[in-house]
């Protein structure tokens, strides 16, 4: 058998696949999520609508099925074993990489929701304000209404990405070792306890995410958006 | 020569149309009250004198630059930029930028414009030149002690002469008010009304949308009564209000009194 600090080692393997997961897709995710957000307010009528269908079908299937339909629907239909196998070296890992891009497109459709949602709740005056200043488009949207924005979206933020960390358990359906899946190693060779006990790792995770939202939401109390 | 030249502007929203064929003129450091009941198009004709909407037809000419002539070529929206300083908006929600104090708020816009300039130290001088003049601004405005306060910790009049001094910041040729004082408590629109007394006496020139008629009789020179879409009537402050021409604006005088 194996003894507390082997198990904890072997984990913590786990919990390193599980993170990078989680930082990755935050990273991607609120990029593109910003980025989708923009197509899904675009006033080019033929773009917003064909981002809102998008976001549809992202939101409203499971992201277990879309990850096993980005992992084995290429090498189904095009014969080839997956997406990332001509991808540079590093990349190669290709379970990981098809779990973090399907992450990365799910999340950042609800990212872009939560986006659209801020930005449409500012005052359209706010706007007008920067226009009359003689302050370009640009200008008004960085200086203006960026931070306004930030303020408004950290609590459905810190919602969304709590639950992310909690997500990243799915992707050993495709047998991405990340922490739940070594624990259930752990099962299988007749240790019960592993498995129960990465909710801890959870929770200290979940805990400092909550610090830290907390301690924006401080930062950003100076003002009243 | 007239500063402020607005010749037979038309605007519609769809199938109404707001402004049909709006005419005047103004010399500089005159203020001019534009009266009128609710839905006559004030504020929209203010919005299109600014940029924020665009009229029809028509033609507006501000201090021998053509704002706007629906038979012209249109503005780009880098001319239309370059332009917009020399307009001021007063808004009557005030639209201060929460996020930043009272004097950022009023510098901001004046140094992105600055900011063009290539040469750090240069830039330096120029930002500190530009909080200078600010502070001394707000200093007139008496705002003097609120420089570091955010606009939230600020009373509705404050906040207004904020908005007052982040327009002037930019050195207009010209200022528009719309109902400035409409959004404040009615103990609090005295300050403002001396603050726009006091840029009278400076020979500010003024637009002012209003629906205070005793303020509009006192510091302007010329009014102008809107009735539905058009100017219905008028002429200098102190004839109009004692001596109105037409059963409109008698009426509608009639309900101020
Ligand atoms: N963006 C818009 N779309 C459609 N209709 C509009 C729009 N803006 C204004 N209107 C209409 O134009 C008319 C004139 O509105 P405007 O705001 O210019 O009046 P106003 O004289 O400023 O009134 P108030 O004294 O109430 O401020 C109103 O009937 C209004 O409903
Ligand atoms: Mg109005």
């Amino acid at each position: 058998m194996y003894s507390f600090s082997e198990v904890n080692l072997k984990l913590l393997d786990g919990f390193k696949v599980t993170l990078d997961l989680f930082a990755l897709t935050l990273i991607f995710g609120l990029i593109l999520g910003l980025i989708i957000s923009f197509g899904s307010m675009s006033r080019f009528k033929p773009l917003s609508f064909v981002t809102k269908v998008f976001i549809w079908i992202i939101r409203g299937t499971p992201l277990m099925l879309q990850i096993l339909v980005v992992f084995y629907a290429p090498g189904l239909v095009f014969g080839k074993p997956n997406l990332f196998s001509n991808a540079p070296i590093m990349l190669r890992d290709e379970r990981f990489m098809a779990a973090l891009f399907t992450f990365v497109i799910n999340y950042s459709c609800y990212f872009s929701e939560i986006f659209r949602g801020g930005i449409q709740s500012i005052p359209v005056g706010q706007h007008e304000a920067g226009q009359v200043l003689g302050l370009s488009k640009t200008q008004t949207f960085f200086r203006v209404i960026l931070l306004q924005v930030v303020k408004r979206i950290v609590p459905p933020m810190s919602n969304e990405i709590i639950t992310l960390i909690k997500d990243t358990s799915l992707v050993r359906v495709i047998m991405v070792v990340e922490i739940i899946k070594v624990a259930e190693k752990f099962t299988a060779k007749g240790m019960i306890w592993p498995l129960f006990y990465t909710g801890l790792f959870y929770l200290v995770a979940c805990g400092i995410m909550t610090l830290l939202f907390g301690l924006i939401e401080k930062k950003l109390s100076y003002f009243k958006a | 020569m007239a500063i402020l030249e607005v010749i037979d502007l038309h605007k519609s929203f769809g199938k109404t149309e707001v402004l049909k064929g709006i005419s005047f003129s103004m010399e500089p450091g005159q203020v001019l009250s534009i009266i009128g009941s609710s839905g006559s198009g004030k504020t929209t004709l203010l919005r299109c004198i600014n940029f924020l909407e665009t009229a029809d037809r028509g033609k507006i000419l501000l201090d021998g630059d053509v704002l706007f002539d629906a038979d012209g070529e249109k503005l780009t929206a880098a001319e239309r930029r370059a332009l917009q300083p020399k307009i001021g908006l007063v808004f009557q929600q005030f639209n201060l930028f929460p996020q930043y104090n009272v004097l950022d708020n009023v510098t901001l816009a004046v140094k992105l414009r600055a900011k063009k300039e290539k040469n750090a130290a240069s830039r330096k001088a120029m930002n500190a030149e530009i909080e200078e003049k600010a502070i001394a601004l707000l200093n007139k405005m008496g705002l003097g002690d609120k420089l570091k306060n955010y606009p939230c910790e600020l009373s509705g009049g404050q906040q207004q002469r904020v908005s007052i001094a982040r327009a002037m910041a930019l050195e207009p040729k010209i200022l528009f008010f719309d109902e400035p004082t409409s959004a404040l408590d009615p103990e609090l629109t005295g300050e403002i009304l001396k603050v726009i007394r006091a840029l009278a006496a400076e020979h500010m020139t003024m637009v002012i949308v209003t629906h205070e008629m005793n303020f509009a009789k006192e510091v302007s020179d010329h009014i102008v009564f809107m009735d539905k879409g058009v100017i219905a009537e008028a002429g200098p402050a102190a004839e109009l209000f004692d001596n109105p021409q037409t059963e409109r604006l008698r009426s509608f005088l009639s309900n101020y009194n």
